[in-house]
């Protein structure tokens, strides 16, 4: 479980299946944001898991985090991610 | 690939398919699915989200317990949210020098309920992709020119939730009634596309 103001980094994968984990923000650190509590998984329920529930959070990630120098200067990109995409980060 | 869109006739198709076999193994008919979609759609219009922001604007209490949990504070207006999927709705509100705007990057999602179905150009490949990449740029191509210093949040609906703007009160709109306010929102400002 996190908390809001974690610091997380996404997964970088690219799995064959069904993600909601945009490629855009794969590989990237922002903070939690949000605490959405478990909801119904979809990547597991693609699969014919029809029950999968996973923790979620609202992630914010800075622009330029997320698009280099060429992001605007001011601004952020929120992302409602599952747990299993993310990881600590320091 | 997830998430592929795909032309219109095979999403019809398989549509066709689908419904033939719930027929088929009784769980409902055409005509119940028909009458369902119509009920849901004759309540879901943009009307509903401007309904939410004109008591929000004259009702100081009212924004916080929205800002807090959208779905209570809307269904305090009647509006039932999880008339089809439970939903978690959350409302980012702008202020001086922050914006919000709404894309789901991966499909089309957006409030339905509130927003009436949803416009041709939110489900293009264009604003998918832009709306992240560039917001200053997009918002801009719909007429609304943001100052380099306002910051602009861009909200992503990946998952179950939904996201509706919370545009501010336009400047010199202190006497006007609830209903009037109403009529001065659109549904472009509920998706963060328009100011108002």
């Amino acid at each position: 479980m996190f908390q809001v103001g974690d610091r997380v980094r996404t997964r970088l994968m690219n799995p064959a299946g069904h993600t909601r984990l945009p490629v855009y923000l794969r590989g990237r650190v922002g903070r939690i944001d949000y605490l959405l509590g478990t909801l119904p998984f979809s990547d597991r329920r693609a699969e014919g898991v029809r029950s999968a529930q996973e923790a979620a959070y609202t992630v914010r990630f800075s622009t330029r985090d997320v698009w280099g120098a060429d992001g605007d200067a001011h601004g952020a990109i929120c992302a409602d991610l599952f747990e299993s995409y993310l990881e600590a980060s320091e | 690939m997830s998430h592929v869109h795909e032309t219109s006739g095979n999403a019809a198709n398989r549509v066709k398919t689908l419904v033939a076999a719930l027929e088929e193994a009784h769980v409902l008919t055409e005509r119940e699915l028909d009458a369902s979609i119509e009920a849901f759609l004759s309540r879901a219009q943009p009307a509903n989200g401007a309904r939410v922001v004109a008591r929000a604007w004259v009702d100081p209490e009212f924004r916080r317990r929205l800002l807090a949990d959208g779905n209570a504070a809307v269904a305090e207006l009647g509006i039932d949210l999880a008339h089809w999927a439970p939903v978690k709705l959350r409302v980012v509100a702008n202020e001086p020098g922050r914006h919000n705007l709404i894309v789901c990057t991966l499909c089309s999602c957006y409030p339905l309920a509130l927003l009436g179905p949803s416009p041709a150009w939110y489900k293009s490949n264009a604003y998918r992709s832009r709306a992240v990449r560039d917001p200053r740029g997009v918002l801009a191509e719909f007429g609304t020119q943001l100052g380099d210093d306002v910051e602009i949040t861009v909200w992503d609906s990946t998952a179950e939730a939904r996201y509706l703007v919370l545009p501010q009160r336009p400047a010199g709109t202190e006497g006007a009634s609830e209903d009037a306010l109403g009529a001065l929102v659109t549904r472009n400002g509920l998706i963060g596309t328009a100011l108002v």
